[in-house]
């Protein structure tokens, strides 16, 4: 369906020394959903491709797009995103795909999302999306990162801009001086202290790697969530994002 | 169009073979589901094949694992474009489970603890080309992956091998599952590359 179209990079942003912000001029670009992805095609000189998946970090508007792309050592497809394309340079994407993990900005429901690292891009979307539809309904978001140093979006997320979006920062290696909670795992009790009740029927987003997915979506189950209210991306360590 | 992305040179070495085009070879077990893991006990799993006029043919864990057991060894392709070559698995034959149950449908929807289901033409169910696997790699097969059993498909995308399979059903026409309606490829043939609608 979705057909290949070029991208070009326009401008770029550092969230962090190994993840950037790729701005992206997409002519014909229609907007997505918040929660979606592409598809992004290299092609080397001799005519070899590789293809690979990224969620949207963007809200939705015609003509351009933003990824981010976390640097993955050894990687094939994210050390040349991360370290080598430059502003002019090119790529085809198609999409935009995926139609589960997905906010509609026409929904009232409060909205609980919880991102592991990198898994925090599709929930930008939610919330950039929110933004600029002038959305009321209400979020926690919960997000887990090694270090402050780790932290996308620093200046955005969770900015005053955003009445009704409340932000926890769960750090689990090292933690700003003076925090009370200090650096550990993100927690069941975490996700009772900072997300919704049970009782109020959220939708839950939960984005990051394999164990992180599973074990707060377990922890969610286990604070009495419907499991049909938690929607969940899962990022391989496969190298594939 | 050809377009070149400068600087671009990729790693080649997959063998073309194998890995099917816009795939990469993956070393681990990458997952992909949609919502929580489910956790199914096999003291309460049933497998069960209900045919287009409502016949229903059920086995409990105990008489499942009394069936004759297989081991596929075989290369499997995810949609998000990882690659697993040479797995090793046990499990049923779903030629076994259909042996004796009559039935004239050409399609089947696999349906899951959670709630997902997948369809798929009846004829790419059978003659050795599908199994109800529970055991990976010489272990039980993880609930992450799709434990206790989960189906397994390998010539087409693995989201038709779906996780936490409980049961078949035939049905005279193609009722497209969770992935299919949400804007997938209703077939999922890797080798033509049918990711999405209309590839």
């Amino acid at each position: 369906m979705p057909s290949w179209t070029t991208a070009t990079l326009e401008a770029d942003r550092w969230e962090t020394p190994t993840a950037r912000t790729l701005v992206l001029s997409v002519p014909g670009w229609a907007g997505h959903r918040p929660g979606q992805h592409v598809d992004v095609q290299l092609r080397a000189e001799d005519g070899y491709t590789a293809e690979r998946s990224y969620s949207i970090a963007s809200a939705s508007g015609p003509d351009r797009l933003e990824l981010t792309v976390q640097l993955a050592p050894g990687g094939e497809v994210s050390p040349y995103l991360v370290q080598e394309f430059r502003p002019g340079d090119r790529v085809r994407v198609r999409g935009p795909l995926g139609g589960w993990f997905v906010w509609r900005t026409a929904d009232p429901d409060p909205v609980v999302l919880v991102g592991g690292g990198s898994g925090v891009v599709p929930l930008a979307s939610m919330v950039r999306e929110r933004r600029r539809t002038g959305g009321r309904a209400l979020f926690r978001i919960l997000y887990s990162l090694r270090s402050p140093d780790d932290r996308y979006y620093a200046g955005d997320l969770g900015a005053a801009s955003d009445p009704g979006v409340d932000v926890f920062l769960a750090y689990t290696r090292s933690a700003p001086p003076g925090s009370v909670r200090g650096a550990k795992r993100l927690s069941v009790a975490d996700l009772n202290t900072h997300g919704f009740p049970a009782e109020f029927t959220p939708l839950c987003y939960v984005c990051g790697p394999t164990g992180f997915v599973e074990t707060v979506a377990d922890g969610l189950i286990a604070l009495g969530h419907d499991p049909r209210r938690i929607r969940t991306e899962r990022y391989g360590s496969g190298g594939g994002r | 169009m050809n377009l070149i992305t400068r600087g671009f040179h990729g790693r080649r070495g997959g063998d073309p073979a194998r890995i099917p085009p816009g795939q990469y070879e993956a070393h681990d077990f990458p997952v992909l589901s949609v919502g929580p893991t489910p956790r199914v006990d096999t003291d309460d799993w049933a497998f069960t094949v209900t045919t287009e006029t409502g016949t229903a043919h059920s086995w409990t864990w105990d008489e499942f694992l009394g069936l004759a057991q297989e081991r596929p060894h075989v290369d499997i392709h995810c949609v998000t474009r990882w690659s697993k070559l040479d797995t090793d698995w046990v499990g049923v034959s779903v030629d076994t489970l259909l042996a004796d149950v009559e039935s004239t449908a050409d399609y089947a929807v696999a349906h899951s603890y959670g709630g997902y289901t997948t369809n798929l033409p009846l004829e790419d169910l059978t003659d050795g080309q599908a199994w109800i696997v529970h055991t990976f790699d010489g272990e039980p097969l993880a609930a992450e992956h799709g434990g206790p059993a989960r189906l397994l498909v390998p010539h087409l995308y693995f989201w038709k091998s779906a996780k936490w399979v409980k049961g078949l059903t035939l049905t005279p026409g193609d009722e497209p599952g969770f992935w299919e309606q949400a804007g997938y490829h209703d077939y999922g043939d890797p080798w033509r590359e049918q990711r999405y609608r209309g590839d």
